[in-house]
């Protein structure tokens, strides 16, 4: 059961909105999902991302816009005949048939003969490592298992797009982790459409090839995990992925300042009159030596330190009076030097990974 | 047993013989509870003709009046018939009201709703007396139909709240899911949906058949003649004299009811391993 | 981003959404028609019957009849008296029976349960033809009784007040007790342990924690009972012999003997406003849509 890149559609998305009295739940969305693309929803609650999904699935109905699979317009087309296999947060088997059941359900209803069913129905569980698991009964299965059957159930049709809504919150943390790395492998076997909704970042970096943020109906950046990471396109975006300390800084032209103090940086600066730097507990560095030529140096005062076996976090505060986050790596060669609170210590933020931001929050 | 009495009954350290009260209280309460339900069935077997118990003489003399009886008979077929017929009609319409009501976004659900329970909530005396009037002019009164049509009206509320509270527990994702693999609505509801709140469905038939079967003020006004329900000639039986053949036909549809609900026990719990 | 040209699909989306909505509400729709033609439109009817005169014109004779005749506000007291002894010996009875089967382990319970489900199910003639016999003058009540010393005579115990209440409380139980067993049983039994350790005594923790939470299941239960016992007609009628005339009682016989269709439905009429007006006034109290299930 291989779906080859060509044959995955691609899906269009335009001028989506929906309303639900004065709440936007989606505000005139517009997106493209490549071909066989892996294109993850993110998002915090509320934000959209799951009513985004629920459109393209066509469970809700927009107020307008259109939705293309391929050359195909669906946005009117009812969820039965949309030919998209998907996953639910809760899983959403059915506890009165067997695992087999659950999995050839798609099969019976298209008729297909009972051999033919036998044998997809086992194929698409050998695929998600559950072969032989037919007879089971869903309340026999672990919340592993279950994930795994769901996915069964939603390939063995062969759809050409993949829905999943948030498949990995109800499993710890170990499991999650492990089923990140196997349904992205999926993903590359069969080489369907994806679209994947989350509301964890770190979820969204590991396995997508674009990420869409979303936030208030509107996508607030479509770019690749790294692109979201090292050049987040606004406040939101920053803030929702990983962790990032924003200091507000003055604008002169072409030129940007901090405590009075012009910050050397690399790239272009983003065309909003309000910016802000953003700084990645990891980039900015303690240096040992005092300030550093050719990078931007911060005077600060140790407020605490927290040893974490593998790293360290840093608190301190600014001359200027904000508090900075540092997170550090533990060596053999700094493990007894750390700061001790009120130690006054040099923070150095090389140009590269000195970012500034559109400091407008939306 | 001194043990006993002295141990605690409660988190607050109540002692079982500071409650004995309770219990002797309790188990007269459930003696009175039980008694009166099921004295009939021994006394339906009395030979005397006033009723008593324990019966001096057993005998099956009432049921043989009660089967030999053309009448009662015909009121028996006519409380089946009408019972029966009763079930078969409103669980399907009342299934039906429940699930469109629970999944509809119209503005009006909340009006259908109340509207659904109105047969509840007006007193079972004017739902008579407005049927009699309004069968006198549709040439429904003594007929089947009418009967069954009073009566499901009656049923219909019962089967939308067990179904929709059934449904208000049920993960309408898996609906939803059986859509997305291709099924209609339609054909999601009957493949998924309704195994799964088959207990609820079977029980909102038993309550429709019970509710039929043992309806008296209606039957009151709305049956007789050719079609006389079995309630109603109990009633009337009542009021002018004590025929010990009602403790017969008590006993019976102690039994009727009995069977109903151990075939709601059969049909409607989910399969086990 | 603004839009410029008109909204895609907009048009085509709302006549599916439309229909969407219409199917799925008219999947109730023979219900809804069944409960209008056979209950709606003939109590409509009623209504407007009701002020209809014996002259065949507008009047409120009918309504004039129910305050002026001493007998009708007998029979409207009679109605209260009943309603409020039953639910009140319900109570008394009720709440004690349920608080003793919330404390049972769950086996012992559910058999409790069954000696109130019992009763529930079974036939509402079949229970008061049961009471008939069992209060005769020479039933089992009486000759227990007497053979066990309570006392000498016969007592005239059916046929009268005594015999309806004792009849009307046992149908009504199963009404009281279950939306209170209910209630009890969702009571977290750290709410007593708490009032334990914050210096409650076994009284008070029940009277200050276990009964106000319990309320709202009573509550409710009371409502249903006294609503029930409003209307009530068969236990009544046979054990009243005669003696004790509750509305339903006047409303059949207006119809079977008078055939005055005017006071009968003016006497339902007002029974149906007695009913409704006291549901709304305790849906101020008590979240009626907890109770039947239903809503959004």
């Amino acid at each position: 059961m291989t779906n080859t890149a060509t044959e995955a559609l691609p899906i269009s998305v335009q001028n989506v909105t929906k309303t639900y009295g004065a709440v936007h739940a989606l505000d005139d969305v517009s997106l493209e999902v490549k071909s066989g693309e892996f294109l993850t929803l993110l998002g915090p609650s509320g934000s959209g991302k799951t009513t985004l999904l629920m459109v393209l699935a066509g469970f809700t109905r927009p107020d307008c816009g259109s939705l293309k699979f391929g050359d195909r317009e669906v946005i009117r087309t009812p969820p039965h005949l949309r030919e998209v296999g998907m996953t639910f947060q809760s899983y959403a088997l059915f506890p009165h048939m067997t695992v087999a059941g659950n999995v050839g359900y798609p099969l019976r209803l298209r008729k297909r003969p009972k051999a033919e069913i036998a044998e997809r129905v086992e194929r698409a569980l050998e695929t998600v490592q559950l072969g032989g698991y037919g007879n089971r009964r869903v309340d026999q299965l672990s919340g592993g298992q279950k994930q795994r059957v769901a996915v069964a159930r939603a390939i063995v049709f062969e759809p050409r797009i993949l829905l999943m809504d948030e498949p990995l919150s109800a499993l710890d943390k170990k499991l999650r982790d492990q089923m990140q790395i196997e349904l992205r492998h999926l993903h590359e076997q069969l080489g369907m459409t994806t679209v994947y909704v989350t509301h964890d970042q770190r979820e969204a970096l590991t396995m997508s090839d674009r990420i869409a943020v979303v936030n208030h109906g509107r996508i607030m950046q479509l770019s690749t995990p790294r692109d979201l990471y090292e050049h987040p396109a606004n406040r939101f975006v920053a803030d929702f992925i990983g962790d990032s300390t924003f200091l507000r800084v003055n604008r002169l032209g072409a030129d940007v300042t901090f405590g009075g103090v012009p910050l050397i940086h690399a790239g272009p600066l983003p065309d909003t009159p309000e910016l802000q730097l953003m700084i990645r507990p990891e980039r900015i560095v303690l240096s040992s030596g005092g300030p550093r030529e050719g990078a931007n140096n911060f005077a600060a005062t140790a407020t605490d330190v927290v040893y974490q076996g593998d790293s360290f976090l840093l608190h301190a505060r600014l001359d200027t009076g904000e508090m900075v986050a540092l997170r550090g790596a533990v060596r053999g060669s700094n493990a007894t030097s750390l700061p001790q609170l009120g130690d006054r210590v040099t923070l150095t933020l090389a140009p590269e990974d000195t970012v500034l931001i559109d400091g407008s929050q939306t | 047993m001194r043990n006993w009495l002295n141990s605690p009954a409660t988190d607050t350290q109540v002692t079982h013989g500071q409650r004995l009260w309770l219990y002797v209280f309790a188990v007269i309460v459930m003696i009175l509870l039980v008694t009166p339900t099921l004295i009939v069935i021994p006394m339906s077997f009395s030979d005397s003709q006033y009723l008593e118990f324990p019966p001096e003489v057993w005998s099956t003399r009432w049921y043989d009046n009660f089967f030999g009886s053309s009448e009662w008979m015909q009121a028996a077929r006519t409380s089946f018939q009408t019972a029966f017929l009763t079930m078969i009609v409103a669980t399907p319409i009342g299934v039906l009201a429940a699930y469109g009501l629970h999944s509809s976004r119209f503005a009006f659900v909340r009006v259908a709703f109340v509207l659904m329970i109105t047969p509840m909530m007006v007193p079972l005396v004017l739902v008579a007396i407005g049927a009699f009037y309004a069968y006198v002019k549709l040439n429904l009164l003594y007929t089947i139909t009418g009967l069954v049509l009073a009566h499901t009206v009656l049923a219909l509320p019962l089967v939308a709240i067990v179904t929709g509270s059934a449904l208000k527990g049920y993960d309408m994702s898996q609906e939803q899911a059986a859509r997305s693999l291709g099924a209609p609505r339609w054909k999601a509801f009957l493949t998924v949906t309704l195994p799964q709140i088959r207990f609820a469905v079977v029980t909102s038939a038993l309550l429709a058949f019970l509710t039929s079967f043992d309806e008296v003020v209606v039957a009151m006004f709305i049956s007789g003649g050719d079609n006389p329900t079995l309630t109603r000639n109990m009633f009337n039986a009542l009021r002018d004299q004590i025929d010990p053949t009602i403790a017969a036909i008590s006993t019976i549809m102690i039994l009727v009811t009995t069977v109903m609900m151990v075939l709601v026990q059969v049909f409607g719990q989910d399969k086990k391993h | 981003m603004s839009m410029q040209t008109a909204p895609l699909n907009a048009a085509g989306l709302r006549r599916d959404e439309r229909l969407e909505r219409l199917t799925l509400f008219g999947l109730s729709s023979p219900a809804i028609l069944l409960i209008l033609v056979v209950l709606v439109i003939p109590v409509g009817w009623l209504f407007y019957v009701s002020f209809i005169g014996a002259n065949g014109q507008f009047s409120l004779e009918n309504y004039e009849r129910m305050i002026s005749r001493r007998s009708y506000l007998r029979i409207f007291i009679t109605t209260f008296q009943v309603s409020l002894l039953t639910t009140g010996l319900c109570i008394l009875i009720g709440y004690p029976f349920a608080y003793f089967m919330s404390q049972l382990p769950s086996r012992l319970a559910n058999l409790c349960l069954i000696t109130v489900l019992l009763p529930f199910w079974t036939s509402l003639l079949v229970r008061t033809y049961a009471w008939l016999v069992l209060l005769q003058k020479q039933g089992l009540i009486n000759n227990w009784a007497i053979s066990l010393g309570l006392w000498d005579e016969p007592l005239k115990i059916v046929h009268n007040m005594t015999g309806t209440l004792i009849g009307m409380v046992h149908i009504m139980l199963p009404f009281l007790i279950l939306p209170v067993y209910g209630a009890m049983k969702a009571i977290d039994r750290d709410y007593l342990k708490a009032a334990a350790n914050l210096g409650a005594s076994p009284r008070v923790a029940f009277w200050t924690v276990f009964f106000p939470l319990t309320a709202p299941g009573l509550f409710a239960g009371a409502l249903m009972v006294f609503i029930l016992c409003l209307g009530f007609f068969v236990t009544p009628a046979v054990l009243g012999g005669g003696k004790v005339i509750m509305v339903s009682m006047q409303i059949v016989s207006n119809i079977e003997l008078f055939v005055n269709w005017g006071a009968a439905s003016a006497l339902g009429v007002v029974l149906l406003i007695l009913t409704v007006a006291i549901l709304w006034v305790a849906s101020r109290f008590l979240n009626l849509d907890r109770m039947t299930g239903g809503g959004h």
